[in-house]
C-alpha cells in the first residue's frame, strides 16, 4: 500500500493547460482555430456592445452628435478597434453558418470539415476586407 | 441520483435551439441591414434617422435585439461554464451578464423609440 502510494505520488503527470501550453504548445488543428475564435469573437462582440450602442445613441440623437460620431469614427485608433470588430463579427457569422451546416450533417468528415474550415478564414477575412475598404 | 448544479445547464437541447434560431433571424436582419446602408443612398443624419423611424425597421431591430439578448445569453453562460469553477463567482457573473443583457436591450428600446 505505502508502494503504492509513493508511486503514485511520484509519477510526473504532464500538465498541459497552463498558459504557455495553450498559446505555444499546444497546436491547434485548424477547425479547433475557427471554434476557438467563434467564442473569442463572440466575448469581443459582447463586450464591445455598449460602445457600439453608445455610437448608435449618439449617430441617432441629434444632426450635431451624427457628425461628431462620425469624426469620431474617423479618428485611426477607432477605426482600427472598428475593424477589429467588424472581423469578429464577420467571423462569428461565417463559422455559425458552418456550424448549422454541420448540425445538418453537411461536412462531417475530416477532409471536409478542414476545406470549410479554410473557407470560414477565406470568406470572413474578405467580408473584413471588403467592409474594411468601405470604413477607410 | 445526478448531481444538480445551480449555476449549471439545464436542458440543453432548448438552448441549443434557441442558439440557432436566433442565429438565423440576425442573419437576415445582417443581411438587410447591408444592403439598404450600402447598398442605397450615401447616409447622411437625414437618411439615418429616417430609415429608424420607419415601422418596419424599429420591429426588424427589435426583433434583432432580443434575439441577440437571448443569443448571448446562451454563448456568455456556457463560456462562463468552462472557465469559471468557483460556483459563487460563477452565479455573480451570470447575474452580472443577465443585468447587462437586459440593460442592453433596455437601452435598445429607447434608442429605438425616442
Amino acid at each position: 500500500m505505502r508502494i503504492m502510494s509513493s508511486a503514485t505520488a511520484k509519477k510526473n503527470r504532464p500538465q498541459y493547460l497552463n498558459l504557455q501550453a495553450l498559446l505555444f504548445e499546444i497546436r491547434l488543428p485548424l477547425p479547433a482555430r475557427v471554434s476557438i475564435l467563434h467564442r473569442i469573437s463572440g466575448v469581443l462582440l459582447f463586450v464591445a456592445m455598449v460602445w457600439l450602442l453608445w455610437m448608435l445613441d449618439r449617430s441617432l440623437s441629434s444632426e450635431a452628435a451624427f457628425e461628431a460620431i462620425r469624426r469620431y469614427a474617423g479618428l485611426l485608433p477607432v477605426k482600427i478597434v472598428l475593424l477589429v470588430l467588424i472581423w469578429a463579427y464577420c467571423h462569428h457569422f461565417c463559422a455559425g453558418i458552418r456550424h448549422l451546416l454541420l448540425d445538418f450533417h453537411k461536412g462531417i468528415d475530416l477532409a471536409s470539415a478542414r476545406a470549410s474550415s479554410w473557407a470560414v478564414f477565406a470568406v470572413s477575412l474578405a467580408l473584413t476586407a471588403w467592409l474594411g475598404a468601405k470604413l477607410w | 441520483m445526478v448531481n444538480r448544479v445551480l449555476t449549471g445547464s439545464r436542458y440543453g437541447m432548448r438552448d441549443w435551439m434557441v442558439q440557432r434560431v436566433t442565429a438565423v433571424i440576425m442573419s437576415v436582419y445582417t443581411v438587410i441591414l447591408l444592403v439598404v446602408v450600402l447598398g442605397g443612398v450615401p447616409i447622411s443624419y437625414a437618411v439615418w434617422k429616417d430609415l429608424f423611424t420607419q415601422g418596419w425597421m424599429r420591429v426588424a431591430t427589435l426583433l434583432f435585439a432580443a434575439s441577440l439578448a437571448w443569443h448571448l445569453w446562451v454563448g456568455v453562460r456556457n463560456v462562463l461554464m468552462d472557465y469559471i469553477k468557483p460556483d459563487g463567482l460563477r452565479l455573480t457573473l451570470q447575474v452580472v451578464v443577465l443585468l447587462t443583457i437586459a440593460a442592453y436591450l433596455g437601452w435598445t428600446m429607447q434608442i429605438l423609440w425616442r
